[in-house]
């Protein structure tokens, strides 16, 4: 899975989330709670159904690395590739 | 027999509208199932029945709009009659013609709108439609399961107008909006609210969650929220003139406690239904009911005894807000605590000074029914009772 199809997968479960945000408007590097008015149990949300959707393991240390866009897809690709995938 | 009734959910709530069954006649009902749907100013509220048994006849036409009280359904106890529909004969009424008769099982009577019936859509979206003299059959919805959303309507009359956007919720959030104005113009017209804040040291709880959280998959992780709601369930067992209601002049505590969770609704809506015995249950069944109530609310399906339930309010600014906020009560509750976002401040411990997490708590309660003083060591309890995630 390249970081193309990871970010349409980490904008899909994020629109979820939060439908009327058109992702494409959102910065690659801003702040998704700020971005999409997210908050702790929406976040909650995401990272269980990427969780569930890729099978990898995010600990809630981690949460810090998932806030942007940039950085949740950078982080799933490092996890995928730790794993083989 | 019993009577399956329109409900009352809400002290401002005289009548409601009948907008779906989800059963029909013939159908085993145990108490705390959902039968119907009904249409209110606060939305399409999901209804729980109090019987248990079949379902016999409906009384009502859908689409219906009937006082508060009135029959819908009549609910026969097991045993208590053989079915109508087990006779060869033609059915007596329309109502209880066989089971394997195919939907719809509603009468032809004229309601608002007769080819909507068993439709959903939004309050709002029904009330323009029927301004616009617009059939709601025609009407493409783009809500939740195809409901029909007010944006759909107003599409439909503004012809040429470019797509809206795409909404989240099938909600009606001006309808919303004019509950909350209703509901909390009269907590402040009746209610002489007295205020008290509190700051509490809360590195505790958030290690301790870190400690839990560490080992479970995120379906199993609790937040902090999970744990405020617990403590200001389990406060209000010492201290019960802040859980219960203000009616008819005087107090009726509650014997129950049902924590109304404040739940921010995308697009600039609020609504706090009921978290059912937050005091009694773990935990872990508290976070679980805590996230089924938010995903459920905001996507506009909050059960009836939800609405109607709520002993006292919990409202929480999350990570991402201000410090503290002022609380307005729900009537006919009478007390509502709030908890601003955990911010890292200087504090002292033992006589010297430490970063600490540290959350701001503040209490607005009728003074009809309690004092400050009360209301001080309620507030302090919660603070305690946070010192000590472990026994939460």
């Amino acid at each position: 899975m390249n970081d193309i199809d990871i970010r349409k997968i980490v904008k899909e479960e994020l629109n979820n989330i939060a439908p009327e945000v058109d992702m494409d408007h959102i910065e690659p590097t801003a702040d998704l709670r700020e971005a999409m008015d997210i908050d702790s149990m929406d976040f909650l949300n995401f990272i269980t159904a990427v969780t569930h959707r890729l099978s990898i393991d995010i600990p809630e240390v981690d949460y810090p690395k998932l806030v942007t866009l940039n950085g949740a897809v950078a982080y799933i690709g490092a996890k995928l590739r730790s794993s083989g995938r | 027999m019993a009577e399956f009734r329109m409900p009352s959910l809400g002290a401002d709530m005289e009548a409601g509208t009948l907008v779906e069954w989800l059963v029909k006649p013939g159908d085993h009902v145990k108490r705390g199932d959902i039968v119907a749907v009904v249409e209110t100013q606060k939305g399409a509220i999901e209804i729980e029945t109090f019987e248990t048994g079949r379902i016999e006849k409906f009384l009502v036409d859908l689409n219906s709009k009937v006082p508060v009280g009135t029959p819908l359904a009549e609910i026969w106890a097991e045993g208590e009659a053989e079915p109508v529909v087990a006779a060869a004969a033609p059915p007596v009424t329309p109502a209880a013609r066989p089971l394997a008769a195919p939907a719809p099982l509603i009468t032809p009577s004229p309601p608002v709108v007769p080819s909507a019936v068993g439709m959903r859509a939004s309050p709002a979206a029904r009330r323009l439609a029927k301004e616009r003299h617009i059939d709601l059959s025609t009407v493409t919805g783009s809500g939740p399961a195809g409901a029909i959303i007010y944006a759909d309507v107003e599409r439909l009359g503004a012809a040429g107008a470019a797509p809206e956007r795409k909404r989240a919720p099938g909600l009606d959030l001006n309808a919303m909006r004019v509950a909350i104005a209703a509901a909390m113009a009269r907590s402040k017209r009746e209610i002489p609210h007295y205020y008290l804040e509190h700051q509490v040291d809360v590195t505790a709880c958030e290690q301790w969650l870190t400690a839990h959280n560490t080992t479970l998959p995120p379906d199993n992780r609790l937040l902090f929220g999970a744990l405020t709601i617990k403590a200001v369930a389990l406060a209000t067992r010492r201290f019960p003139a802040f859980n219960g209601f203000y009616r008819d002049n005087k107090f009726e505590p509650a014997q129950a406690v049902h924590i109304g969770v404040a739940i921010s609704i995308r697009g600039g809506g609020l609504a706090a239904p009921a978290l059912h015995d937050a005091d009694r249950i773990s935990l872990d069944e508290l976070m679980a009911s805590m996230r089924d109530l938010v995903q459920r609310t905001r996507a506009g399906r909050i059960r009836g005894s939800e609405m109607s339930d709520p002993t006292i309010t919990v409202s929480s600014l999350g990570e991402r807000g201000v410090e503290a906020l002022y609380g307005v009560i729900y009537p006919p509750q009478v007390a509502i605590v709030g908890f601003g976002k955990v911010v890292e401040r200087p504090w002292v411990i033992d006589g010297a000074i430490g970063p600490r997490s540290v959350v701001t708590m503040t209490l607005a309660a009728d003074h009809r029914v309690s004092d400050g003083h009360a209301g001080a060591l309620f507030l302090a309890e919660i603070g305690k009772l946070l010192q000590e995630p472990d026994k939460l």
